[in-house]
């Protein structure tokens, strides 16, 4: 039998070595170093996402698809490896069911701008739930008022988990879309997709799965899931900002009329009738976001040399560890108490606004996020106007959480 | 107080004040402590119409004219940003709508408070130091008829 410990060494990341990856970890902020527990917001970049950047514009900068010389070959081939990357990464089952975006958000809004005006009538049910970011809300709004369709919401219990029975009586013939979020932006919850998923379906209706904080931390095959729609953000995987993917199945995007027109998404046009490309192209107007799409593969290929089990392990440690240190401080009350969690630990502080922590940790060199954190509605079910918010990443030590606490303490001292 | 100095005077005062402090620590505890004694306001002058739009932190800012003169008074939920509207209305309390014009507030950049004002911060302390202003320009454009007049209502006015 092995000891333990090397059991225990085989299973964990050396997180020293993830560390030296990524540049900006090495920096002082205020004349300490830095610590960055905003990754909910968004990941730091290791250097090889950078050099991808760098690379693409330095060697072969070129516009894709449409360029016959050499550097437009290169381009073309290496934006489409990062689909087929992507495509892998989430088991989707063909690599046209893969659309670039700008990100999540844009990702939900081409669903609400085509899908939805397309599917959605008077009188159509929409459901999301109360732990949806602002970007799972506003578009349904729209469309909904537009419409004249009705937007249900599925309410959460006081640990922050979605009440399944609540949301099996709101499924219905009208329901036409779930989307949900995978994971809580705001309080971490992890939500039970696959039996929402599962329950719409026989209800009749889509879903949509916001996967914006999910995807890095969770294995995501939405084959397995059954999700109709799957969106989520580059930025928040240790790649760049500006791009995201939507994923849906493809007899759905086939039958989705075109959202944004112009070069690309044509395959023939006359002043009299415009024809549409194919999948996914129908749907990419325009010069892609085609240096931060190559380096997003870059970013893929660091979680899987990592090791998603090895990431998830090490980040549900520093969780577990860190809600056993914050529950110690006098005063402090986690808001989420999810069974199952990202790592990411929402809290407030008795007589202390999140604001004054947040610029008194910043003062210590550490970043955290304080506010409503784009999720208003779920703020005023907890009477709230706002959380401080600590989120780990695969960079992120158990040191970094002692310095969280003790800056914490700190602050509440200056404060009272 | 400084009804008697000027605006710039003032704001050197605070300046010399902050030069005292070796941390960002110390100047942090002194904003709190002024934070702290900031007397709070009272609760018919806390009202939607006296909220300060952009804040993460609330806000509350009233004022009135007397005599060509504006007077503010202020308040937040937050304490750090108490601390720096305390600084805001020592600095332009009292003086004449021209006078609160043309400041240019430098002693918050001198004392290394500029981040406050960044877009960033979404503490108000942009949208703070506008809305003075506007209050200001307000009551110099009807100072031409009027020379007493009352901005902020309260909940016995709006009722």
């Amino acid at each position: 039998m092995m000891p333990s410990s090397t059991i225990q060494k085989a299973q964990t990341l050396d997180v020293i070595a993830i560390r030296k990856q990524f540049p900006v970890l090495n920096r002082e902020v205020k004349g300490r170093p830095l610590v960055y527990l905003d990754n909910a917001a968004t990941s730091q970049k290791p250097q090889a996402v950078i050099d991808a950047l760098l690379d693409y514009y330095t060697n072969y900068n070129a516009n894709i698809h449409r360029g016959i010389h050499t550097l437009a070959e290169e381009a073309t081939a290496a934006f489409e490896e990062t689909r087929d990357a992507v495509q892998r990464f989430i088991h989707a089952p063909a690599r046209e069911e893969i659309i670039f975006t700008r990100g999540t958000t844009e990702s939900i809004n081409l669903v609400a701008y085509t899908w939805g005006r397309k599917n959605i009538k008077s009188g159509d049910e929409i459901i999301i739930s109360t732990l949806e970011h602002h970007s799972n809300i506003v578009p349904w709004q729209i469309l909904c008022e537009e419409k004249n369709a009705i937007l249900k919401i599925i309410p959460i219990n006081d640990n922050g988990e979605l009440m399944m029975d609540e949301y099996k009586q709101l499924l219905g013939p009208k329901t036409k879309l779930v989307s949900i979020a995978h994971a809580s932006n705001a309080l971490g919850s992890i939500n039970p997709v696959k039996q929402i998923i599962e329950w719409a379906h026989a209800a009749g209706s889509l879903v949509l799965v916001d996967g914006a904080q999910s995807t890095v931390h969770l294995d995501i095959d939405v084959q397995d899931m059954d999700c109709d729609f799957f969106a989520f953000s580059a930025h928040k995987l240790y790649g760049p900002t500006g791009t995201g993917i939507l994923y849906g199945k493809k007899h759905i995007l086939e039958d989705m009329p075109v959202f944004l027109g112009g070069g690309e998404m044509i395959k023939e046009v006359t002043f009299a009738k415009t024809t549409y490309n194919d999948l996914p192209y129908k749907f990419e107007a325009g010069t892609p976001n085609i240096a931060d799409v190559i380096a997003f593969k870059t970013a893929l290929q660091f979680i899987e040399d990592v090791g998603k089990e090895k990431i998830r392990k090490h980040e549900q440690d520093l969780l577990v560890y860190a809600t056993a240190q914050l529950e110690q401080i006098p005063g402090l009350r986690i808001i989420g108490r999810a069974k199952e969690k990202v790592s990411l630990i929402s809290f407030v502080i008795d007589k202390a606004h999140p604001q004054d922590i947040g610029i008194l940790l910043d003062n210590r060199g550490i970043a955290v996020r304080t506010g409503h954190h784009c999720a208003e509605p779920l703020m005023k079910c907890y009477h709230i106007p706002g959380t401080i918010r600590a989120s780990f990443a695969v960079y992120n030590t158990r040191e970094e959480v002692d310095e969280l606490t003790g800056g914490l303490r700190k602050a509440i001292k200056m404060l009272s | 107080m400084s009804e008697e100095k000027t605006i710039a005077a003032t704001e050197k005062e605070i300046v010399e004040e902050f030069s005292l402090f070796d941390s960002w620590d110390d100047k942090y505890e002194y904003i709190i402590d002024l934070g702290k004694k900031l007397p709070p306001l009272e609760d018919r002058f806390k009202i939607n119409e006296n909220k300060v739009k952009g804040c993460q932190s609330t806000v509350w800012l009233a004022s009135d004219f007397r005599e060509g003169k504006v007077f503010f008074k202020a308040d937040s939920d937050a304490m750090i940003v108490k601390g720096l509207i305390s600084m805001l209305i020592r600095v332009l309390s009292g003086h004449t709508p021209d006078e609160i014009l043309s400041d240019k507030l430098d002693f918050i950049r001198e004392i290394g408070m500029t981040t406050h004002l960044a877009q960033t911060r979404s503490n108000g302390l942009l949208s703070m130091v506008k809305q003075m202003k506007h209050f200001a320009l307000a009551y110099k454009i009807k100072n031409g008829s009027i020379t007493e007049y009352e901005h902020g209502r309260t909940e016995n006015k709006s009722n």
